[in-house]
């Protein structure tokens, strides 16, 4: 299966040069809406996470069938491998191309400088370079809504949150996570752990269960996973202890139906999707893409799955809270911003 | 107090359960080393077992068969480890982390071509899975004071694998020094070559070591996937098979020494968790990358020769070359 894909990739990779080469010599400007060769590169949690990487799967899923146009994919397997991904990618002339995570912050500072007639997509961090399209997202809102719903939920007063690796960008979702709570109920307790400190605390789902049930026997009964790979083991021992869990995201409210509370999705795959879109219009340009409820990048999943779970109250009270941030009644303090959580 | 004994018997069982992929594999290298081949192919052992087994399960819709796939898998290395290592006197370090790669490699590609998802199989449902057992008689010693909440939370309700591993470590005690075969394995790891003037075959103990540590190895992937969590994941056993031959060492190779020093690493984990955010006051915010990085660092201690001495079989990394 890898090897077929692989040589696949190879045939792919001469026809475009040999494209390219042809190309030089017969045209000179017009370039054609088909002529975009996308690519992707995904973190180290891998495409089929469950969770970050697959929403952007989705999303260019979603494209290569609505367009017909093949996007190249790639997986390194470890941080060396970004930056010989992102340079190999264009060197071979692919653009767009999106890079998934903010651990590409660097290896694409590295491409994009080398290569600056590439166009780059990065999700969920900024480089400040013309040729890049920086992509990121409000989640502290969206976790302020999925707060809301979590506090209306515990019976014990006290929730959950289980970070993924320790950086400034879980904190986002923490905090926000927090501040609704709060909203709701200033009198609820909140336990909040992280998985690690390296790469490593994506894929763990051991570890991720562990800490759920650690914060399951301290009371918690509703857990909010930041998580990535690591979710997969929050919401297992979260079903098998008969606790709630929220997914990230991705809408996860599948994984594990009638103690999946919702999903705190983040449509990345829409971006990657806009990103290759605007290049086949000719519209593709470099700059900051902010995206929160109001653009609807954030926000939570009610679907079939955890329709039962949420009551006509509560989903009046999670709507009239997105309402609130939209108009700008709502402030959701941004961890970012400050480093700091006022909660 | 009632809620602080409550809490240190949670983390004794958290302990617990975080130990039994650290006996099963740690088990698995006193097998292998103890008859002279260096085993650093653990972690790809279990993670190829873990895998194999989820599938299995999954596909069979049994966790029983998906231990005898795991364990078969496992073994299956442990094999090539051996043709490698011992057939081909190749350096058993090298051949070691080709395990590892091997099977880091096969599994994405594998869960791709069965399953069409790279590095994740299907979820098992109920029981697909190895369950949690309650004990007999747990109503009636819960009203007991201290060993009523002893017994409910720390020895019942852990699944059947649980129990295997602590079964587990006196049989191989009784192995490797009550059975001819053990006394043989310990002289084959120490003095080879007396062993083959003996008459015995150096290479076939060597198989046979390495065959058991298969076996074992294989149980503790199976526990991973299919008893601890409810699927295979991308790289899940993330560095227990090290941490495993970290707890061989400091456990000098000895199997009731290696299951404390298991145990302590567990404890040091689940504590880690347990820790996380707590301010103590006076000190601040306790490091948990510290406690975290302690079962390594306790190691490097060791081997460095400040607490006691590990000395490892005198033999071992030594391919046996017989004299021509």
């Amino acid at each position: 299966m890898k090897q077929m894909k692989s040589s696949r990739l190879g045939g792919l990779i001469k026809k475009t040069s040999l494209a390219m080469i042809a190309g030089a010599f017969v045209l000179s400007a017009s370039i054609a809406q088909a002529d975009i060769r996308p690519a992707v590169v995904y973190d180290a949690a891998g495409k089929n996470d469950k969770s970050f990487n697959e929403a952007v799967f989705n999303g260019i899923t979603r494209f290569m069938n609505d367009t017909g146009i093949a996007v190249t994919e790639l997986e390194p397997t470890n941080e060396a491998q970004m930056e010989q991904s992102l340079m190999k990618l264009a060197q071979r002339g692919y653009s767009p191309i999106v890079a998934v995570g903010f651990t590409f912050a660097g290896p694409l500072t590295v491409a994009a400088e080398a290569y600056p007639d590439t166009s780059f997509t990065l999700i969920d961090m900024v480089v400040g370079l013309d040729n890049v399209q920086n992509v990121i997202y409000k989640e502290h809102e969206g976790s302020f809504l999925v707060g809301v719903l979590a506090a209306m939920n515990s019976k014990t007063g006290t929730v959950g949150f289980v970070g993924g690796m320790g950086i400034p960008l879980i904190s986002r979702f923490e905090c926000g996570y927090k501040q609704g709570v709060k909203w709701q109920d200033s009198s609820m307790n909140i336990l909040a752990q992280m998985t690690g400190s390296t790469y490593l605390a994506w894929n763990n789902p051991s570890k991720g269960g562990e800490i759920t049930r650690s914060q399951v026997e301290a009371g918690a009964d509703v857990v909010y996973a930041a998580a990535g790979g690591t979710g997969i083991g929050v919401y297992q021992t979260a079903a098998d202890l008969g606790v709630l869990a929220i997914g990230v995201d991705s809408n996860q409210n599948y994984m594990q139906p009638g103690t999946m509370l919702t999903s705190m999705y983040k449509k990345v795959g829409q971006a990657a999707y806009d990103s290759y879109e605007a290049a086949m219009n000719g519209t593709w340009e470099g700059g900051f893409r902010v995206l929160g409820l109001a653009e609807d990048g954030v926000g939570w999943a009610l679907d079939e799955y955890n329709r039962d779970l949420v009551s006509a109250e509560m989903e009046a009270r999670v709507n009239e809270a997105r309402n609130a941030i939209i108009a700008g009644d709502i402030v959701v303090h941004d961890y970012m911003a400050d480093n700091t959580c006022p909660i | 107090m009632s809620d602080l004994f409550l809490t240190t018997v949670l983390t004794f069982d958290a302990s617990v359960r975080v130990c039994i992929p650290l006996i099963f594999a740690s088990m698995a290298g006193l097998f292998a080393e103890r008859s002279g081949v260096v085993d650093i192919g653990l972690e790809g052992k279990l993670l190829m077992s873990a895998f194999i087994a989820a599938s299995a399960a999954s596909v069979f819709g049994s966790p029983w068969l998906g231990l005898i796939a795991g364990m078969f898998a496992s073994s299956v290395l442990a094999m090539i480890h051996g043709f490698a290592s011992i057939t081909y006197k190749g350096n058993q370090i090298v051949s070691g982390v080709a395990i590892n790669i091997l099977a880091s490699g096969l599994t994405m590609i594998l869960t791709l071509a069965w399953f069409k998802s790279g590095g994740i199989t299907p979820t098992l449902q109920g029981n697909e899975r190895f369950l949690s057992i309650t004990l007999p008689g747990v109503d009636i010693i819960d009203h007991i004071p201290i060993l009523g909440v002893i017994y409910r939370e720390l020895i019942s309700g852990h699944n059947i694998l649980v129990y295997l591993a602590f079964a587990i470590v006196p049989l191989v005690w009784w192995v490797v020094y009550r059975t001819r075969f053990g006394l043989r394995l310990r002289a084959v790891g120490e003095n080879p070559k007396a062993v083959d003037t003996a008459g015995l075959s150096v290479e076939g103990l060597r198989y046979k070591a390495l065959l058991i540590g298969g076996i074992l190895c294989g149980i503790g992937g199976v526990y991973i996937a299919t008893a601890y969590n409810a699927q295979f994941t991308k790289e899940m056993t993330a560095g227990q098979g090290f941490i495993a031959l970290a707890a061989l060492i400091f456990g000098k190779w000895h199997p009731y020494k290696v299951l404390a020093a298991c145990f302590l690493f567990a404890f040091l984990q689940a504590l880690a968790i347990r820790l996380q955010g707590v301010v103590i006051p006076g000190i601040g915010e306790i490091p948990v990358q510290l406690i975290e990085a302690t079962p390594y660092i306790l190691t490097v201690i060791l081997l460095a020769g400040f607490i006691g001495k590990a000395i490892p079989p005198k033999a071992s990394a030594q391919p046996y070359i017989k004299e021509l």
